[in-house]
């Protein structure tokens, strides 16, 4: 009985848990932390659930309300939503119990409920994102995860904080503009909002004016909410200063949900039948992202700042996906959607580490690491994991992402994308190595004051469970790629 | 010619690796901790040596641990040129552990706990190297070589030591990306990267695609230290000398030539690489490697820097021999892999002596030396009169199957070189022999002894093997050796 409305339930689970915590925070305040934890919990299981179903029958449509579409709402979980959706979950689980103490410092107490809150109504935008099949859904879910995510990247104490935020809700908004006029365009031609009508009823109309208009908004607006480069200007501020569980949050699900929606809107509505014949947009996608893999990673070099560093190296990874996306042979794009599951693995990780030093030590500036992993063997340790697999040697998740990468580019006879994505790990090298040389070969000048005496296990659990999946997922990377083959075949099936 | 099914190659790989965790869990009981690398590297020795009846025997020992893509496969299989490779690092990976444990007492080095982890991580992938049935396998322990060997190159935290460290990473990470395009490329063309005796990459892709892939596959094995990608090594020399013996003069520099030879022989197959031309271009790279080496090793007054430079110019002894593309060269190219290892391992060894006992660092310094220290100074006296091909020592026997290879190959050029190369290297090694011995010591060197015997021992071990290599060449390697050539020359026409 339950398992015919598991789509929904994704979506009602976290509302009902936002809330909850409200509910309990206003008992008392420290009630929200046990409750945030177990409704994402139970939210984890019940994504694996989902993606058990979509493993075992396939594609499940649901029917909401049992109007069928196009005139009600579908909810339509295929192997990329369910994929998607396992990771998202996880991670949000993890930055959860992450965040119990690490916000302490960075947030007042009496936000403390209104974190809670919108951190699972963030969720709701993402579940929702995942598992819906029509185009406004989508929209409306996207907006409310951004919106969550506007004010939790503005929550913390810091000034500078407040300023992310707004820069971040500022370009968030024009890019939900530039997605809401595009999915007006697609209405008004054709008058439904499902997405698989629309791949149905747009082929004919492939050659209309109004469709190309249509799907440069789209474009626009979700290069943006992805922060491809150039567009990526909100990201590095609103990742380096928003409290540390958030920036884990938002740089491994926000991130994630916009390429999420980007390959929705390219494949499932628009089609590979329009996106390489009748406008060679993954040509240009491609060589975008080239871009923004080399350009992120130099611009990394150049950060002092850790956390910022890290920022800048999401942008590069960002267009590590988009790259295999662009180049669109079954190869590169196992390879683009496997790196969906490592970044979150990875980023995830180094944020958490970002925070746990600025937790214990207060230290944000890589020159002053100096001794640190003789005080935080741990947290370095998985800082080097992580390092590593960005890197992408083996044995960790890194490497099989980048093999995937660049046997596709060779495949498709792509020679400049080989070259840079070889090229990316050198610079991967550069930064992350700094990093790890002032942490383990200088003796620090002069002792930092330690603010607590140990990293708490809150935070130091998520943070190590992550490291080790890098590892892992080295060696069982057969289980991702089992249903992510599934996923490829259904993205590029429509060709 | 059977495979047989086994865990045994994998333990050969757990063992050291299960070890490094040991050695981290007991980070706070030296003696423990010590324990445990002794302990691991006999037991590591005697799994190695239980495969050699089978490997002699013409059997191969497989065993496939976990598919990682489709069709790829992480995988080991032991056969006659692994098994040399891997008795070698093994092997001597026991007299390196006494003596680090007596250096590095001697010297009340820092960080032992890093560094004994470090090491038997590296060794783990110096096994994994000689044993991979793949070029993934290869790869993929190829860079665990390369991260674990940082930590033993930085060690002493200096600013030269961090400089070196990061020269050592640029030149070999570098070379790394390089290696992983070849292996995708490779992938790419024959849908498999198995080592076979007769190659893999007959018949597919254009010449020129084959011989870009050749090239891509040289750098991608910088840590064969061929010129002009050789710059990493002599840097690296910052190092504690056991690491600058174990690493530096036998694991990671024998993992790059190991790994040319297995491209040039079991991915290329030798009448590929010659009918596309690639052998003249590796002997020519090689050619001039060993002479520049030589070359450079005579200006060197600092004896880790000349040895280095001499390790240079040896390495590419192998990748001559195997550039000749004749079976004489490629059983003196892989003689040479376990001969030059004990007599340059017992050269560095020496010099570490020198730096504990008596804080000499230069050649300059080392008039008398060898009256304070008789034992260290003959012991380099044999390892020196190997390096120049000079008898009672093994490296003459692989020099003279290089030397028969170079005229079986009817190439003037490479017996040119091989000769040219023995005079340089006498040039440099015997005025060392002299100042230690024949010249009036400088006065307050009175109070120096000899090292201790943690390191004494280790010293003369490996130079008597040096001598004993020489008087039973066919207790294993050449045994070995035979085998390995009649697997390749099996396929041969």
């Amino acid at each position: 009985m339950i398992s015919e409305h598991l789509p929904i339930l994704a979506v009602i689970l976290p509302l009902v848990g936002a809330l909850t915590v409200l509910l309990a925070g206003w008992a008392e305040r420290r009630y929200c932390y046990p409750v945030a934890v177990a409704v994402l919990t139970i939210q984890f299981g019940l994504s694996l659930a989902i993606l058990r179903e979509v493993l075992r029958g396939g594609t499940i449509h649901y029917y909401l309300g049992d109007w069928a579409p196009p005139w009600g709402i579908e909810l339509v979980v295929d192997h990329l939503s369910a994929y998607v959706l396992v990771i998202l979950v996880f991670l949000s689980l993890l930055s959860c119990i992450y965040a119990k103490r690490s916000i302490g410092g960075e947030i007042d107490p009496q936000k403390t409920v209104a974190f809670y809150v919108m951190f699972l109504l963030l969720v709701v935008g993402v579940c929702g994102i995942t598992v819906t099949g029509d185009i406004f859904n989508l929209y409306v879910f996207l907006e409310i995860s951004s919106i969550a995510a506007y004010t939790l990247v503005a929550s913390g104490r810091e000034k500078k904080g407040l300023l992310a935020g707004f820069n971040y809700l500022i370009m968030g908004t024009i890019s939900a503009c530039f997605i809401l006029i595009g999915i007006g365009h697609l209405y008004v031609v054709t008058g439904t909002l499902n997405m698989a009508d629309l791949a149905r009823l747009l082929p004919p109309l492939y050659d209309s004016t109004i469709i190309h208009v249509a799907f440069i908004f789209f474009i626009v607006g979700l290069s943006i909410k992805t922060a491809l480069f150039p567009l990526h200007t909100w990201l590095p501020d609103a990742y380096s200063h928003a409290p540390s569980a958030i920036s884990v949050l938002i740089s491994t699900v926000i991130s994630k949900m916009g390429i999420y929606a980007t390959i929705r809107i390219l494949f499932s509505v628009f089609t590979v039948g329009f996106i390489v014949d009748h406008l060679p947009i993954l040509e240009f996608f491609a060589w975008v992202a080239a871009i923004a893999v080399i350009a992120g990673s130099v611009i990394a070099i150049a950060q002092t700042d850790l956390k910022r560093m890290l920022a800048y190296s999401s942008v590069s990874q960002m267009g590590y996906i988009m790259l295999g996306i662009g180049i669109a042979n079954s190869v590169a794009m196992t390879g683009g959607v496997l790196h969906i599951l490592n970044h979150a693995l990875i980023k995830g990780c180094l944020f958490m580490v970002a925070g746990a030093i600025i937790y214990r030590v207060g230290l944000r500036k890589i020159d002053d690491f100096k001794g640190l992993a003789g005080r935080m063997p741990y947290t370095c340790a998985a800082f080097f994991i992580a390092a590593i697999s960005m890197i992408g040697l083996p044995p960790t998740v890194g490497f099989m992402s980048k093999w995937y990468l660049t046997l596709g580019a060779i495949e498709a006879g792509e020679w400049f994308f080989v070259v840079v994505i070889l090229a990316s790990t050198l610079l991967n090298a550069i930064y992350f190595w700094r990093v790890l040389e002032y942490a383990y070969f200088r003796h620090a000048d002069a002792e930092t004051p330690e603010l607590e005496s140990r990293v708490p296990v809150s935070m130091l659990l998520p943070m190590l469970v992550l490291a080790a999946g890098c590892v892992v997922f080295f060696f069982a990377v057969s289980i991702p790629l089992g249903i992510i083959d599934a996923a490829v075949a259904d993205l590029l099936g429509g060709a | 010619m059977a495979t047989i099914h086994s865990i045994v190659p994998a333990c050969a790989v757990l063992v050291p690796l299960a070890a490094a965790v040991l050695i981290l869990l007991s980070r706070r009981h030296e003696k423990i901790r010590e324990g445990w690398t002794i302990l691991a590297a006999a037991a590591n020795f005697l799994i190695v040596l239980s495969l050699l009846p089978q490997v002699l025997a013409g059997d191969r020992v497989a065993c496939t641990l976990i598919e990682l893509l489709p069709g790829l496969d992480m995988a080991f299989r032991v056969d006659a040129f692994g098994m040399i490779f891997a008795l070698v690092a093994s092997g001597l990976w026991i007299v390196t552990s006494i003596y680090s444990i007596g250096y590095m007492r001697a010297l009340r080095e820092h960080a032992l706990t890093r560094y004994f982890f470090s090491f038997a991580v590296a060794i783990a992938a110096a096994l994994g190297i000689a044993f991979s049935a793949n070029l993934v396998t290869m790869f993929i322990f190829y860079e665990i070589l390369t991260i674990s060997t940082y930590p033993l190159v930085a060690h002493t935290e200096t600013e030269e030591a961090r400089k070196a460290g990061r020269k050592y990473l640029a030149y070999l990470i570098t070379a790394g990306v390089f290696f992983l395009f070849s292996v995708i490329l490779t992938y790419f063309l024959t849908g498999t990267t198995d080592f076979q005796p007769g190659g893999i990459l007959a018949g597919t892709g254009p010449v020129i695609l084959q011989q870009i892939l050749f090239v891509t596959f040289l750098i991608g094995f910088a840590k064969a230290a061929w010129m002009p990608l050789h710059g990493w090594l002599p840097s690296a020399m910052v190092a504690p000398a056991p690491v600058s013996a174990l690493l530096h003069a036998v694991a990671v520099v024998k993992a790059g030539v190991f790994g040319i030879v297995r491209v040039v022989c079991y991915v290329y197959g030798i009448e590929l690489t010659a009918e596309i031309g690639m052998g003249t271009l590796l002997a020519v790279i090689a050619g001039a490697t060993i002479i520049t080496g030589s070359l450079l090793a005579l200006q060197q007054d600092n004896l880790k820097q000349r040895l280095a430079y001499s390790t240079v110019s040896q390495l590419s002894y192998i990748l001559l021999g195997v550039a000749l593309l004749t079976p004489m060269g490629i059983t003196g190219a892989m003689l040479h892999v376990p001969f030059h290892a004990f007599m340059k391992i017992t050269l560095f060894f020496c010099a570490g002596a020198l730096i504990v006992a008596a804080g000499v660092e230069y050649v300059s310094d080392m008039k008398g030396i060898g009256r304070r220290m008789p034992v260290t100074m003959l012991m380099f006296s044999i390892g020196a009169i190997g390096i120049c091909s000079l008898p009672p020592v093994c490296g003459i026997i692989s020099k003279w199957y290089l030397v028969l290879g170079a005229m079986q190959a009817h190439n003037l050029a490479a017996f040119l070189v091989l000769i040219t190369s023995s005079v340089l290297n006498i040039l440099y090694f015997f005025p060392i022999i002299h100042t230690a011995f024949f010249e009036e010591p400088e006065s307050g060197r009175e109070g120096v002894r000899e090292a201790p015997l943690s390191m004494l021992v280790p010293l003369a071990i490996t130079a008597v093997g040096s001598v004993l290599l020489f008087l039973a060449p066919d207790v294993a390697f050449l045994r070995l050796v035979e085998v390995a050539i009649g697997e390749l020359t099996g396929v041969l026409p």
